[in-house]
């Protein structure tokens, strides 16, 4: 068993108590909400969403259809870590596409901060309040110097040019990359380069940070960094996280995970609810953490562990715990 | 050395022409190649050299590093000189050996174009070593704005030329991954003649474009998710502002333009 890795549990072990310990703070984003004029409506809201893609061939006829989302109802509030999971075509991507509006429903709606995405004139607003970072750090930077690249977002709505300093400062501020800023994008690592991204988000001033696999093509360490900052940044400034991923160990944190397959949402509930549910996970192509396996492991060969152990300190607990029953 | 292709030629020393603005220049150097193209005579090709001299020396730029670049033109110098010398007839006949025939108007022709050449290119150099990419397309994309009326688009080229730059070390490094991968599998880059060497270029070129096309496809949709909208209603971080320096500098330059055109006209 990789101890190396069931060791690495216990920084996000660190986050989850951290969580505990933190007074609820779902109210007070109610009334924020209340106060913006958006009674009922939660910050992300969809009704039966759909979307294919739609494959021809030479002559223009339809060859195949692919749904890529079908029929998903999704519901975020402000402030939420939230964690799509899903295996290679399940829709995630797509899904992520349609929260910063760059996809469109051909069904159903969409609502951002109570804006449909399909209303052309609030897309500036909808992409200013809902930044989006990709899975591929090359490919979203366009500034050839990492601060003008920060810059890119601000400039692009119209902030005064004082501002847009101001707020270039502080993202990098906060993604800890203020050391960087004049150097090339091209001489910086994986990691590195995903928080420059981040940073080029946060200084548009986002509500809700959407990331697509940000840390799929990064090294552990890059991997660490760029979710310690997300975490970070949900904590701190009560930015909504919503982080599509296929790592296990990224989702320990979330407050809630959505587990999509071939663009359904089949699981919705907090990491330990879907952790505990090994085999319905494997099903969908998916995995769990390896200390939920090994506490899943050692509950069969007979110890007392109960379901949907995430932490190396969790299932510490318990193995002491069920030695103690064995002794008496 | 692909790696550092952003910063092109830009020689990093403090000048006074450095701390132009790049739109001064850019109208510098445009104005500057136009007075070299019409005004051909001796006296106005003086005062070009005179005028260049003067910007080279503010410059602060090492002299034997712009005559380098004059090594790029060094093949079509002689060829012009080689052409002007033996195929331009009239004036007094100079040379005739067997068949070579040179005469003076030649000769005067030759040394015009060499002159004319080698302040063209150096003239544009001192742009280019005095001048960061970044600021080039800033400069171009403000010059180019009056062309409006003409349905051209001066923000898209110039945010073509920034995005240009900053994939070329990107793309350098997957060309070199892409020659390894067809290497280990068995391609041959370096033997054949040139033909077979282009054609061997073809595994290599082939997936290049096709990553190139992903990750515009990528860079558009990044592009597009952080609000980008064309030019329309944008800001600059950081804007172009004319200095006193500016205003020095168009007085040399309308100066040097206006005696041009004097020297031109009654001499």
């Amino acid at each position: 068993m990789s101890f190396g890795l069931l060791y690495s549990n216990i920084r996000t072990a660190t986050f989850l108590f951290d969580k505990k310990y933190d007074p609820p703070q779902a109210e007070s984003f109610a009334s924020k909400t209340l106060y913006m004029g958006c009674d009922d409506m939660s910050f992300i809201k969809s009704e039966k969403l759909k979307f294919e893609y739609i494959r021809r061939d030479e002559n223009g006829n339809v060859d195949s259809i692919n749904k890529a989302i079908d029929e998903v109802d999704l519901d975020i509030e402000k402030g939420q870590f939230i964690a799509i999971l899903g295996s290679n075509g399940s829709g995630k991507s797509t899904l992520a596409k349609h929260i910063n509006a760059l996809l469109t429903p051909a069904d159903g709606t969409m609502w951002i901060n109570g804006n449909d995405t399909k209303d052309a004139e609030k897309l500036k607003n909808i992409r200013q309040s809902v930044g989006m970072v990709f899975q591929n750090p090359d490919n979203q930077i366009i500034g050839s110097i990492v601060e003008e690249d920060v810059g890119f977002g601000p400039e692009n709505i119209g902030v005064p040019t004082k501002e847009i300093w101001n707020r270039v400062d502080d993202a990098l501020e906060k993604v800890d990359m203020n050391d960087f800023r004049l150097k090339s994008p091209n001489k910086l690592s994986g990691g590195q380069k995903q928080r420059v991204a981040i940073a080029g988000v946060l200084a548009m001033k986002p509500q809700c940070i959407v990331l697509d696999e940000p840390t799929a093509m990064l090294d552990p360490q890059g991997r660490r960094d760029v979710i310690d900052t997300i975490t970070k940044l949900n904590k701190t400034d009560n930015i909504t996280i919503i982080l599509v991923t296929h790592y296990m160990e990224e989702v320990v944190n979330a407050d809630r995970v959505i587990v999509l397959n071939k663009g359904k949402i089949v699981m919705q509930d907090t990491p330990r609810g879907i952790f505990s549910q090994i085999e319905k996970l494997e099903s969908f192509n998916l995995d769990v953490p390896e200390v939920t396996k090994v506490a899943n492991m050692l509950s069969k060969s007979g110890l007392e562990i109960s379901d949907g152990i995430l932490t190396v300190e969790e299932l510490a607990d318990e193995i002491m715990a069920a030695k103690k029953v064995r002794i008496c | 050395m692909m790696r550092d292709i952003t910063l092109g030629q830009y020689y990093r020393v403090e000048s006074f022409i450095h701390k132009l603005d790049p739109r001064t220049k850019i109208i510098g150097t445009f104005i500057y190649m136009l007075l070299i193209f019409i005004c051909d005579t001796i006296p106005c090709y003086i005062v070009g050299i005179l005028m260049l001299g003067l910007v080279i020396k503010k410059s602060k730029i090492p002299l034997r590093y712009m005559v380098r670049g004059l090594r790029s033109i060094l093949v079509l110098m002689i060829f012009t000189v080689v052409f002007q010398l033996f195929f331009t007839t009239g004036g007094k006949l100079v040379v005739n050996w067997h068949f070579i025939r040179i005469y003076s108007t030649g000769i005067k022709m030759a040394v015009i174009l060499i002159i004319k050449l080698v302040l063209l290119v150096m003239g544009s150099s001192v742009m280019t070593y005095t001048t960061t990419p970044n600021q080039l397309t800033d400069g171009f994309e403000s010059v180019l704005k009056p062309l409006k009326v003409f349905k051209v688009n001066s923000h898209e080229i110039a945010m073509i030329m920034s995005i240009a730059l900053r994939f070329i070390p990107i793309l350098v490094d997957e060309a070199d991954k892409i020659m390894n991968a067809q290497m280990a599998r068995g391609a041959d880059f370096e033997h054949g003649g040139i033909v077979k060497k282009a054609k061997n270029m073809l595994p290599l070129l082939v997936p290049l474009f096709v990553s190139a096309f992903r990750r515009a496809d990528e860079l558009s949709l990044a592009m597009e998710a952080r609000c980008y909208f064309g030019g329309e209603g944008r800001t600059k971080m950081k804007p172009l502002k004319y200095s006193n320096l500016d205003k020095i500098a168009a007085t040399v330059l309308t100066v040097y333009t206006v005696l041009v055109i004097v020297l031109y006209r009654f001499l």
